[in-house]
């Protein structure tokens, strides 16, 4: 039996962050920002079967970045703590609130233990509200933290970068499709400064409407709605979230 | 509380059997009907509840949105039904999260079977609970209807009518007389109505609509663009239309005798 080397607990817990972030920032980023009605989420992702951005609840969603088996396992967690809650007390009581603290929990005692490996993922926790003022955005990072953001936040691939651009250019009070088109902006710029264009196939957009009739406020932006609002001009007609598209699924 | 557990668990609260006599006086649900047409279908009940023979409750619901594509209307025992009907509801939506597909209509009609199934204790108890099923078939782009008995027993009614509860046999009756295939949704929320309206006339249990407190039945349709709860200011034009005629005629609208 080999003597194991002494490694003092500050520079484990730094290897293991170090770990965390390294694979946080190899995928692609999701950026979430608030709009007038309520919160968009955009994602880069080709693929049309494995979600970064979901629904959790009537008002609640979810985007995540990282490992795809390690968040769709948080992700489902949350749909049937979600789910068991509004079951046993009633659908108000579910809150993002509430769903962030599990997912710091589960984060912060995975970081943490010895045993396992860091969770590779950044999480997004975001409620809409009556109105922009009672939206709220939590980021989750891979050590268990929360992070109450406001207005617009970037996760995974050069989150800072994209954060930054988007602290500079969101402002509140912001059309869908202003927002969706400033998303795509600051997703679309390099590292080093250049420029890819994005189209609506490699995108994955979802948001939370206040102003949708049903009771589950999550909804999916696919194709020719999708086209149409990147395309838009700046005064934007009355009405335009309505129409063809993805139902809440 | 493990002590007793272990040694006489049927003193602890959670292990009490149900007395096997006697009959739990619970308020009890009554019609329900559904009616498809060429673009859905319609499911519709009345809003009384008794118990015994007294009158529980003028205005219950008993049709539900089971999910954006379907609907349940619950005759039987109001209080386990509700449940089961929560719980069903939460099932679809949790089934739909999860997975990021709904259930096809033939898998959400099967598992609202097991759930009717495993309540056959209470059944036989005298608190059944017995739904009707409707929904829009996505794939088949179809209205269909489902319905149950007590055991579990799933059966779709293919002659595009169907009816649960105490009134059903006068509902039945009337739709049978009153059905055709080439429905609009109009006519086919008019005939679910006259239904109704023929079980409260012979069933002391169903409530026919009431006027004077403007109580009319719940009505739903689900379509291809989903479910749809008819407001009370969409359904009283046909409530009220139906009801003049019946001054006239009170047996309702007459069939052709050969």
């Amino acid at each position: 039996m080999s003597t194991p080397f002494y490694v003092s607990p500050q520079q484990a817990m730094a290897d293991r962050a170090e770990y965390a972030r390294k694979g946080i920032a190899r995928g692609r980023s999701v950026v979430v920002l608030q709009y007038n009605d309520g919160v968009v989420f955009v994602a880069e992702n080709p693929s049309r079967a494995l979600h970064k951005v979901s629904e959790i609840y009537d008002r609640i969603a979810f985007a995540a970045v990282g490992k795809y088996n390690e968040f769709e396992n948080l992700r489902i967690g949350g749909v049937r703590y979600a789910d068991l809650r509004g079951y046993t007390y009633d659908r108000e009581d579910v809150t993002a609130r509430g769903l962030a603290n599990v997912y710091a929990q589960t984060l912060g005692s995975i970081f943490s233990s010895a045993g396992e490996k860091p969770y590779e993922v950044e999480l997004i926790v975001a409620e809409v509200g009556d109105g922009p003022e009672d939206d709220q955005i939590y980021r989750l990072p891979h050590d268990g933290s929360i992070v109450d953001e406001h207005g617009s936040v970037a996760v995974g691939g050069n989150a800072d970068q994209i954060s930054n651009y988007l602290g500079q250019r969101h402002r509140d009070g912001m059309t869908l499709s202003e927002a969706l088109k400033l998303a795509v902006e600051s997703l679309a710029r390099d590292t080093n400064g250049g420029e890819r264009t994005l189209t609506a196939e490699q995108l994955e957009v979802a948001v939370l409407d206040r102003t949708r009739p049903q009771t589950r406020k999550f909804k999916r932006v696919l194709g020719r709605q999708l086209s149409r609002l990147l395309e838009e001009g700046s005064p934007e007609p009355e009405g335009e979230g309505e129409g063809e598209g993805g139902d809440a699924s | 509380m493990d002590f007793l557990a272990g040694h006489q668990p049927e003193l602890l609260p959670r292990n009490r059997q149900l007395p096997a006599q006697g009959v739990i006086e619970a308020p009890h649900g009554t019609t329900i009907v559904a009616v498809t047409y060429r673009g859905g279908v319609v499911l519709a009940g009345d809003r009384r509840a008794t118990m015994g023979n007294v009158i529980a409750q003028r205005d219950i619901e008993k049709v539900f949105p089971a999910d954006e594509y379907s609907a349940v209307g619950i005759a039987g025992t109001a209080g386990l039904a509700v449940e089961m009907v929560k719980l069903f509801q939460l099932e679809l939506e949790h089934f739909e999260k999860v997975e990021g597909t709904q259930l096809s209509l033939e898998g959400k009609a099967n598992r609202l079977s097991t759930m009717i199934r495993s309540n056959l204790g209470m059944a036989m108890q005298g608190l059944a609970v017995v739904p009707l099923f409707a929904g829009w078939d996505v794939d088949r782009e179809k209205g269909r209807i489902f319905s149950y008995d007590v055991t579990g027993g799933r059966s779709e009614e293919h002659v595009g009518y169907a009816a649960t509860g105490s009134g059903s046999m006068f509902a039945r009756g009337a739709l049978k007389k009153l059905f055709r295939d080439d429905l609009s949704e109009e006519e086919a929320i008019t005939l679910v109505v006259q239904a109704l309206y023929d079980a409260a006339d012979d069933d002391s249990a169903t409530g026919g609509p009431d006027l004077a407190r403007r109580i009319y039945p719940i009505v739903t349709v689900v379509s291809d663009e989903g479910y749809r709860k008819l407001s009370e200011e969409q359904l009283v034009g046909t409530v009220r239309a139906i009801h003049e005629r019946r001054l006239e005629e009170p047996d309702g609208p007459r069939a052709a005798l050969l």
